[in-house]
């Protein structure tokens, strides 16, 4: 009864997941506009957006070329603090807070990418639980590095160190990144706005990828990596470009995440982000981007929700449960039995796909 | 430098035995199990509670922490793990991210976040041989690791219970077909692999007496970086693998740099899988053309 | 000079000798048959052909050219395509993608076209979906063009494998053992195909089959593979007859 595969099935993903973003923002401006937005959701917006943005972007290495990464949050750690370097540094050259943020996250984007291929040359030659846990690794790394890197700027320009703050500021200097202490005083530059922006520009792209001669190509390495060589596709060359454009794009949620708080720290980037954004993926569906989507919306949402239920002292535990739930649901005969009688009713729909 | 050496040892034998555990259940489940950090957490509380609550002795604070994660780990694979079974693996490792989310939040509730200072098991004494000094917890933890390992080899290579784990590991199918009750073959493995759990985390906090709800979460992490390291699926690759990253993580400590060390010890396992694909002592498979 | 050339081509697994002492030679436009029983090395030749494994002694020249060393999909692109006896297609993609796919380095256009859809994208897919459906005419699979590949029945799995490999034009086809599972009608259908596939697309076909009879029908020349080693090899009559090959495949 799914056999076939709807002429329209990856149109009608792009119409859906555009038309969610685009309602999901009309909705909350009309509500922010009326005062009908709490204050906690209201903090929770730009969040949101780069959680979304990071589900859509780790969808595109776990679902569209299936392969595990648990290092997703090292990229957008990478982008966060490239952000925050450009934005002090273009402060008084660019004084337009749009268009700084909108640089900066082209330079996080191109840094994330840089280090995408850095960390993919090397790992992208394992596959699955250890590829998962080197990217891991490959997270815990960047952590690491972050978390001793020093940068500074006064009138001479910048200053770098690492291990060890190995250089003093002149009178008026400021220091940008301060070792495990992190980042203070970020100028908040990020809005609800910037991050619909961002959203759509990710689904953009990430749907035309899909939708074309590379994209295939890396779908048919996910399918079936010696059939995609024996008819002439490089799957060391598909896997690598997957994942540096999934680097890219979680560097941009980064900057656009890091520029929402006062400060920010590298330990706020580590495996546990990673996962979070994993656990969005896949409740979401493999492969299905408006999924994603709304999974990375919802499930920001819920515990803030379940705070306003009352169960404030139980909420990450009904989380917890709520998931594990989930996922057995999602296997189960209960379920498939559901489908088929839906399926019998609708013979000739599609199914997604689900994870 | 001696004495890094054998603090590196001790550490490196908690990650051993976590390790250990973490192989057990990889090799027959073919799961990364998330939460079994978080069993090390419960083990600890385990027997936090028992000795500094109820005043037992150490001993049975031991057996009570092993006690409790043994029916917890079958708990949790009956539970969430089994009937998954036939499932895609990444659902499985989302279940076991859930699980992992459950205890730590179960633990924030029945604890609170507020630390726990752990009395160690032995006293704070310490043995002198001449300049080096070796802690008592330092001699029952590595103690303790060389016996688990002697046993562990022992039970799958001696034992009925062990060939049939170690077959349910090689082919499920054709276990069963050999007459093998997989799932309690299963069962048995995450019993075994949790006390193992309650132990490490005994000895872990006797080494480092701070308990928190994530208190197990790295160590964790880390210990199946050093089953992946050593070869996972291998009984020896994971003693070797958690020692070798326990020295490592010392000596990049005391040398090169408290924040670095961890980055260090994920490069270096990044840099033997990639010349050992299978880690120092694990069997290279390959694709049937 | 010979399309194809194999010489001396040997492979070891650890202490096994899988395949030893191979020559082969196909012309230009040949339908050639590497036929043994199960066991025999076959694939194994095949999977060498392709640079899946790498031999341990000989060479391998396509046109004249150095084949050994060389990874999978390079070899694909100077001409060598294959289909496989357990069947790998991209089992979640459509039956038209799978083809397009085929196409993938033939009719191109860059990165940044694809994630924008500008400049030639529309053309260049335009192209490769026609060029696609007409290969998927030849075996009769244009009507269930929008199949996801996984879902199309056994034998047709088989047939798409074909045409993916047929979409890279390459001037040589590797079949391993196209028709196996298929029913004696299937196969004699299948088998007309395959003559006809070598008329239209003007390609080299080497197949592998272990039933004598079946390659006997349409081959020009057979060699034949036991223990690694070759056998013999001849007209399908002459190797027919050849006592040496009754004996290998029926034993003694």
């Amino acid at each position: 009864m799914n056999k076939i595969k709807n002429l329209w099935a990856t149109r009608r993903d792009s119409v859906i997941a555009f038309g969610i973003v685009i309602a999901a923002y009309i909705v909350v401006q009309i509500m922010s506009m009326t005062g009908n937005i709490s204050y906690s959701l209201k903090g929770m917006l730009v969040p949101i957006c780069a959680y979304v943005v990071m589900a859509v972007s780790l969808n595109l290495t776990v679902g569209v070329l299936g392969e595990l990464s648990l290092g997703h949050a090292g990229f957008m750690s990478v982008g966060a603090f490239t952000g925050i370097v450009v934005t002090t540094v273009l402060t008084d050259a660019v004084p337009s807070d749009g268009l700084r943020l909108a640089i900066a996250m082209v330079v996080a984007a191109a840094a994330a990418a840089v280090v995408g291929v850095i960390v993919g040359v090397p790992v992208l030659r394992l596959s699955g639980d250890y590829l998962a846990i080197v990217t891991l690794a490959a997270c815990e790394i960047i952590k690491s590095i972050v978390n001793v890197l020093y940068i500074g700027m006064d009138s001479k320009g910048l200053h770098l160190s690492i291990v060890k703050q190995s250089f003093t500021l002149e009178e008026g200097g400021k220091m940008i990144i301060n070792g495990p202490i992190g980042v203070s005083g970020i100028n908040k530059i990020s809005t609800f706005t910037a991050g619909f922006v961002l959203i759509l520009i990710t689904l953009f792209v990430i749907l035309n990828l899909i939708n074309s001669r590379h994209g295939r190509a890396i779908m048919a390495v996910r399918d079936n990596k010696i059939a995609a060589d024996s008819i002439g596709i490089s799957t060391t060359r598909y896997k690598l470009l997957a994942f540096v454009i999934s680097a890219a794009f979680a560097g941009m949620a980064g900057t656009l995440y890091a520029m929402n708080y006062s400060t920010v720290t590298a330990a706020k980037f580590d495996f546990n982000l990673s996962i979070l954004v994993l656990v969005f993926v896949v409740l979401g569906g493999l492969g299905n981007i408006w999924g994603s989507v709304i999974a990375a919306a919802l499930l920001t949402v819920l515990p803030e929700l379940l705070r306003k239920l009352n169960f404030n002292d139980y909420r990450m535990l009904i989380y917890a449960i709520l998931l594990i739930a989930l996922m057995l649901f999602n296997n189960s005969k209960l379920k498939q039995m559901l489908l088929e009688r839906r399926g019998s009713k609708k013979a000739a729909k599609t199914e997604g796909e689900v994870a | 430098m001696l004495n890094y050496l054998i603090t590196g040892i001790s550490l490196g034998s908690i990650y051993a035995i976590i390790a250990l555990g973490y192989t057990m259940v990889y090799g027959i489940a073919k799961m990364l199990n998330f939460a079994h950090g978080d069993v090390i957490m419960v083990g600890g509380y385990m027997c936090f509670c028992a000795t500094t609550y109820m005043g037992w002795h150490p001993l049975l604070g031991v057996l009570l922490a092993m006690a409790v994660c043994t029916v917890l780990g079958i708990v949790i694979e009956r539970l969430a793990y089994k009937p998954l079974r036939s499932a895609p693996s990444l659902a499985v490792l989302i279940t076991a991210i859930g699980v992992s989310y459950f205890l730590q939040n179960a633990a924030l509730l029945i604890w609170t976040s507020n630390p726990k200072s752990f009395s160690p098991i032995v006293g704070r004494g310490a043995v002198q041989f001449g300049d080096l000094q070796i802690t008592h917890v330092t001699l029952v933890t590595i103690a303790a690791c060389v016996v688990i390992m002697a046993a562990l080899t022992l039970f799958t290579g001696k034992t009925k219970l062990g060939t049939a784990m170690r077959a349910v590991s090689e082919d499920k199918g054709a276990a069963q077909l050999m007459g093998i009750n997989v799932n309690t073959t299963i069962s048995m493995a995450f019993a075994i692999g949790s006390a193992l759990a309650a132990i490490a985390g005994v000895l872990l906090c006797s080494a480092y007496p701070m308990l928190v709800p994530t208190t197990g979460s790295m160590p964790g992490i880390k210990a199946f970086t050093a089953a992946v390291f050593g070869g996972i699926g291998s009984i020896p690759g994971a003693m070797l693998g958690g020692i070798l990253l326990g020295i490592i993580e010392t000596f990049c400590r005391a040398y090169i740099s408290m924040e670095l060390s961890d980055g260090i010890v994920f490069g270096v396992l990044i840099l033997v899988l990639l010349v050992k694909p299978a880690g120092l002592l694990g069997k290279q498979t390959r694709e049937k053309v | 000079m010979a399309l194809l050339e194999v010489r001396d081509l040997g492979i070891s697994f650890g202490g096994l000798r899988a395949v030893d002492e191979v020559n082969m030679k196909i012309e230009k436009g040949a339908l050639v048959g590497l036929i043994g029983p199960n066991g025999a090395g076959k694939t194994t030749v095949f999977n060498m052909l392709t640079g899946v494994y790498r031999p341990t002694d000989g060479g391998i020249r396509l046109d004249g050219e150095n084949v050994v060393g060389k990874k999978p999909f390079e070899i694909n692109k100077m001409g060598i395509a294959r289909t496989f006896q357990n069947i790998r297609l991209f089992g979640k993609l459509s039956v038209l993608d799978n083809v397009k796919l085929g196409f993938h380095n033939d009719v191109t256009y860059a990165l940044p076209e694809s994630l924008i859809h500008f400049g030639s994208y529309r053309k260049k897919e335009k192209l490769m979906t026609e060029k696609a459906m007409e290969i998927l005419k030849v075996f009769d699979l244009d009507g269930q063009w929008n199949y996801k590949a996984s879902n199309l029945p056994y034998g047709k799995q088989r047939k798409l494998e074909i045409a993916r490999a047929l979409a890279t034009e390459p001037k040589l086809l590797l079949l391993d053992e196209p028709a196996a599972g298929m029913n004696p009608n299937e196969t004699a259908e299948l088998m007309q195909t395959i003559e006809l596939v070598r008329k239209q697309f003007d390609v080299t076909i080497l197949l592998i089959e272990h039933d004598m009879k079946l390659v006997s029908g349409i081959c020009e020349y057979l060699y034949v593979l036991n223990f690694g080693r070759l056998l013999a090899e001849g007209t399908p009559s002459a190797v027919l007859s050849n006592p040496e090959v009754i004996t290998a495949y029926l034993g003694d």
